[in-house]
């Protein structure tokens, strides 16, 4: 994260196509022949020396996803992505057998980390933050090119690594908990990512421990016409907490690549799961060309009572973001969060949100959403808060907030509340608000420019998400919001 | 160090400022005065840099430059501070980081290197004692739920904290009673010394019983008719604003 530290230093003054991130790493890489089929599945499969299970379970979902048809009810818009014009696996070429030890990992990759801004030598903590470690696992296009911190984790039983790696080390829990959470036939993007998915994190926290440092994921789109289909498992067994953040950038490219992801959480009795995402794909240039299509499915199982799942998300990037993480209040007494910042600018669409749906008894949620459009672009919210006949007692308070800089720009808010059970309560509270010219003009008579105005002003918008992330993420994302609304005033 | 000359000024075509002359030197305290709609609050936003305005005729020089051809901030960076008639509201923006951050803005336009925290905290707590205002107002956002009086006087320690060599104040004290008036006062006339010019714009003679000015001008419709010293605004006491509002007329 100390990327976007180093972002708000030279990318002052600048305006959106100059993303920071945009380079390219010329690396030699492995791909699967474009386009999809069984034999592409297969490949995948074999890439990763998988078992007979994983393999049909692939097939079994690839076989579904042919029946299946793009959602189209989002308010997105955007030409038909051709399917078998994609590639769906590319590994920088030594790393195909899966990560390796820091020494041995291509110095070209670790320089691209570096310039990243994403500490993978242990020895590195971040900038500020006084003894804090955070185990990052770097996933490079379709494969996780090294995880850090793995065996000090291993100490106190936290299981942190590939998923590819966990169903070759840890099959019965893999075999166990994936696709218990997003079926493999949840919606046509979910479908498609349990056939191919490439990599991704799996941790598994054990019975009782409070993992000892922040876990975190970065991935990184680098092959162009590549897609990316991760997919990260984390579970926390009774007892158990975990904080996690993942962080995603791509090269600057005028093709649009696809980004489809699945996360599935599951928290068991008394246990907690934080997870927050730092979401910075590549949004596409100031004329819309461009861009990370990123349809994401991300969900959270409170399977136990007094468990707990709160998503934090800052979604600053992609040219289209479709995305829901959302909680299922399984277990009685569980609770649900959802703490959502959204920004758009340029011609970048957002419709996102989340599902907090619930079946136990006293189950509580709380949604806050800050959504904040410039530019051309469109930010809805789409949230749906749901009472199960036996959810008696349940509680949600939604409020989402809008904030509109210019007049080009458009927010839209769409709740759907559906309420089974009469001692439910559900409230929701919606704001759409303009950043004034007389805040701007108050800022610029006290010597801030126009950016920093608006940067301070959004900052001050978004100010109960941004205390929900982890300290050591929570001054880069501030930074943040202010880089990607540069050149949306004046 | 401020020289307006036949200031004009319109909004929407219609002129609101119409030929304003005003010269205040280093150390001088000049009050206008004037009824409602008059054009002061217009004529600070001018000065101010507020882009609402289209300036048709006349110059503003401040300290030997130009002052209509900088931006506001620019303004701000060279010294001039603008206490708001009426403050604006920045919710989630604690006061205390807006100070900071107004501060160190300022301090790169100028090419000076930022202030480091406890330096700067420490600067503040002390303006803040002397204004009265509580630490808990530090941590509010900026402006909200402020009362008048809280805002007015979180308005004169940006001020202070800021340590502007030019500073108008728009109807400082409206809004206040008379303790809060004091303290306000009391903030305004620590900052008097012979580098700083000020301008203080009331409606209200009452305000000038405390911050005593060299100068008093008498604005309407747009224009400055009437110059004097202190006497002027006790004159203006007794027989109002009637005689100047039927000149505008
Ligand atoms: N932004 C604006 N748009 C339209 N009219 C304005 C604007 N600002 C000031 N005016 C008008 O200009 C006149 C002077 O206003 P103002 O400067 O606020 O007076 P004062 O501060 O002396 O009461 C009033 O008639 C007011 O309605
Ligand atoms: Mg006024």
């Amino acid at each position: 994260m100390a990327a976007v530290q180093e972002t708000v230093e030279q990318v002052k003054g600048l305006a959106v196509e100059q993303y920071k991130y945009g380079f390219f790493t010329d690396i030699e890489s492995e791909k699967a022949p474009k386009g999809l089929n069984e034999d592409i599945v297969k490949f995948i499969s074999a890439k990763k020396g998988e078992p007979e299970w994983m393999l049909e379970w692939r097939l079994d979902a690839y076989r579904r996803w042919r029946n299946l048809d793009e959602p189209s009810w989002a308010k997105v818009k955007y030409p038909p992505v051709d399917f078998d014009d994609l590639y769906y696996y590319s590994a920088p070429k030594r790393a195909d057998d899966g990560p390796l030890s820091l020494d041995e990992v291509d110095p070209e990759l670790l320089r691209t980390y570096e310039k990243l801004g994403i500490p993978l030598r242990e020895q590195e903590v971040l900038a500020g933050v006084q003894g804090a470690k955070v185990a990052v696992d770097a996933v490079f296009d379709s494969v996780s090119v090294v995880t850090t911190f793995k065996e000090e984790l291993a100490k106190s039983g936290v299981i942190f690594c590939p998923i590819s790696e966990a169903v070759q080390t840890h099959p019965e829990l893999v075999q166990k908990y994936l696709g218990s959470v997003v079926p493999v036939t949840d919606n046509f993007y979910a479908t498609l990512n349990s056939a191919v998915f490439s990599d991704g994190s799996f941790v598994y926290i054990p019975e009782g421990v409070r993992c000892p440092m922040e876990l975190s994921t970065y991935f990184r789109i680098n092959e162009s016409q590549t897609g990316q289909f991760e997919r990260t498992l984390i579970i926390a067994d009774k007892g158990s907490y975990v904080s996690y953040l993942e962080g995603c950038t791509a090269p600057m490219r005028d093709e649009n690549q696809l980004h489809a992801a699945v996360v599935e959480l599951i928290a068991h009795d008394d246990a907690e799961i934080k997870y927050s995402t730092v979401q910075n794909w590549y949004p596409g240039d100031a004329e819309g060309v461009g861009g990370i299509y990123n349809f994401v499915t991300k969900r959270g199982d409170c399977r136990g009572k007094n468990s707990k799942i709160s998503w934090t998300q800052v979604e600053t990037g992609s040219a289209i973001t479709w995305k829901y993480p959302s909680c299922i209040l399984r277990g009685d007494n569980s609770r649900g969060e959802f703490y959502s910042i959204a920004i758009s600018n340029g011609h970048q669409q957002i419709d996102s949100g989340t599902k907090m749906i619930h079946l136990g008894k006293n189950t509580s949620s709380r949604i806050i959403s800050k959504g904040v459009s410039a530019g051309k672009s469109s930010n809805t919210y789409r949230g749906l808060v749901s009472a199960h006949r036996r959810a008696s007692g349940a509680r949600n308070h939604t409020q989402c907030d809008s904030l509109l800089i210019g007049q080009t720009c458009s927010a839209h808010t769409v709740p759907y509340i559906e309420s089974k059970n009469s001692t439910a309560k559900f409230e929701h509270e919606a704001t759409t608000s303009k950043i004034g010219d007389d805040q701007l003009f108050y800022c610029r008579q006290r010597g801030l420019n126009e950016e920093e105005a608006v940067a301070l002003i959004v900052n001050g918008f978004c100010k109960e998400v941004l205390q929900q992330l982890p300290m050591e993420f929570a001054v880069e994302a501030q930074a943040l919001v202010g880089i990607s609304l540069e050149g949306s005033v004046g | 160090m401020l020289e307006i000359k036949n200031l004009h000024a319109k909004v929407e075509d219609q002129p609101i400022l119409r030929g304003i002359d005003l010269t205040v030197n280093p150390g001088e305290v000049h009050a206008i005065m004037g009824p409602n709609g008059s054009g002061k609050s217009t004529l600070s936003h001018v000065l101010a840099g507020r882009d609402d305005y289209e300036i048709t005729e006349g110059s503003v020089s401040y300290k030997g430059e130009d002052l209509l051809e900088m931006e506001p901030e620019e303004r701000a960076a060279h010294g001039l501070f603008l206490a708001f008639q009426y403050p604006i509201e920045i919710p989630g923006v604690a006061t205390m980081t807006f100070l900071k951050t107004a501060v160190n803005s300022q301090r790169k336009l100028r090419g000076e290197d930022e202030l480091a925290t406890p330096d700067f905290m420490k600067l503040v707590r002390e303006k803040a004692d002397q204004l009265k205002v509580s630490q808990d107002m530090l941590r509010r956002s900026v402006n909200v739920g402020f009362s008048g009086g809280e805002k007015k006087r979180a308005e004169i320690l940006q001020m202070a904290v800021l340590d502007p060599t030019l500073c108008v104040l728009d109807e400082t004290d409206s809004g206040l009673d008379i303790d809060a008036l004091r303290v306000v006062a009391d903030g305004v006339n620590a900052l008097r010394g012979p580098d700083r010019g000020m301008v203080i714009i009331t409606h209200y003679q009452r305000l000038l019983n405390y911050i005593v000015p060299d100068h008093v001008h008498v604005l309407s419709a747009g224009k400055i008719v009437r110059s004097g010293g202190k006497e002027l605004a006790l004159e203006l006491e007794e027989s109002g604003y009637a005689a100047y509002e039927a000149d505008a007329a």
